[in-house]
């Protein structure tokens, strides 16, 4: 009898669990689509750098942070979807320096724009990441001499990266992850879903997922 | 059934209740975690080492009742408290945060929820195990009669 009460009240426990995540997803899902629907300025900034078709009608959102290794990883997998579905996919970088330090990395990325290198920058600051942003002994110091491959002038990144003007957009980058729920990076919206789980699979069938749906 | 079993009955319930507050606040924890993606801070994470266990350990002494089970779930649940009991007051910001050590990462002071104003994280915590050890002192107090 009393074996019988606790499976039961096992049961049910796990029960309650279950239904209220399931409840809580649902609700997130839908809040989600309000926002892409109704805000979606939370997603896109106007400094917001894009690649692709720009009315490519699958709108790839990714919350990235220079110094983090998944987001280096993801990124050639992001670039071999976007070939994959030539001109069906935007894809919109938006900032969630979540490492320490990190905003430090993205001021100069940003200043990298002035000089019309952005995606050559982010590309060496990827490649050449696990020299610079090591979780046990960072040396941000030492990503300067990465830089130059990407063909930037330093001198003149160095004058731009403490650029006002900077700091605001990573601020309001930062304050539109928080309002996203984006607590981790990459944090990847597709036409304002959520990936429910994380993971480059789960990724690919979103994208694959709204290509059917939109084309 | 005499009154000796009908007593035993008693203290078995009362440890089951105890058991499925404790199961509920762990659940419940990781709902926080996994379901809305709160990340746990440092003391969150030395209330949890406490929460745990006893989801195990009052189990066990479901089968066969065991009043024992007190001896061994009292010193967790205590220990779960004096942390839930610090976190509340560097929560409410009667211990400054400077002088505490989880700065980095995932502030301790964060506010992730805020039910009717009072209901935060580390006080549903607080709550938790204070029932816990109200209900294991009662159960010592029955069984060593």
């Amino acid at each position: 009898m009393k074996y019988k009460i606790f499976a039961g009240t096992c049961l049910v426990l796990i029960g309650i669990f279950l239904a209220s995540s399931f409840y809580f997803k649902d609700q997130q899902a839908k809040q989600y689509d309000f926002m892409a629907k109704h805000n979606l300025s939370t997603f896109v900034r106007e400094h917001s750098k894009s690649l692709g078709n720009s009315d490519a009608k699958v709108l790839l959102v990714e919350f990235m942070d220079p110094a983090c290794e998944t987001c280096a990883a993801f990124s050639p997998l992001v670039k071999q979807m976007m070939a994959d579905n030539p001109g069906k996919i935007k894809l919109v970088l938006r900032y969630a320096p979540f490492h320490d330090g990190a905003d430090y990395f993205v001021k100069i990325l940003e200043a990298s724009k002035n000089q019309g290198k952005y995606w050559e920058t982010l590309k060496v600051m990827f490649d050449s990441q696990s020299e610079w942003a090591s979780h046990s002994s960072p040396q941000p110091q030492k990503i300067w001499q990465f830089l130059p491959e990407a063909g930037l002038d330093l001198e003149r990144i160095k004058q731009d990266m403490n650029d006002p003007e900077i700091a605001k957009r990573i601020e309001q980058d930062i304050a539109d992850a928080k309002t996203l729920n984006v607590r981790k990076t990459p944090g990847f919206f597709v036409n304002g879903k959520p990936l429910e789980t994380f993971g480059s699979k789960q990724l690919y069938q979103l994208i694959r997922a709204e290509i059917k749906a939109k084309y | 059934m005499s009154q000796q079993e009908q007593l035993s009955d008693e203290n078995w319930t009362l440890l089951f209740i105890t058991w499925i507050i404790a199961t509920a606040a762990a659940l419940g924890s990781l709902f926080f975690s996994h379901v809305m993606e709160f990340a746990p801070c440092v003391l969150c994470w030395y209330q949890r080492v406490c929460l745990f266990p006893l989801v195990i350990i009052l189990a066990t002494g479901l089968f066969p009742f065991d009043k024992r089970v007190v001896t061994y779930a009292l010193p967790l649940a205590i220990a779960g408290w004096l942390t839930a009991f610090y976190h509340n007051l560097l929560y409410s910001g009667i211990i400054p945060q400077e002088l505490q050590p989880c700065s980095q990462g995932v502030s301790c002071t964060e506010k992730y929820i805020d039910l009717f104003g009072f209901l935060t994280i580390p006080m549903l915590s607080l709550l938790g195990f204070s029932t816990i050890i109200t209900l294991l002192f009662l159960l010592k107090k029955r069984t060593s009669k």
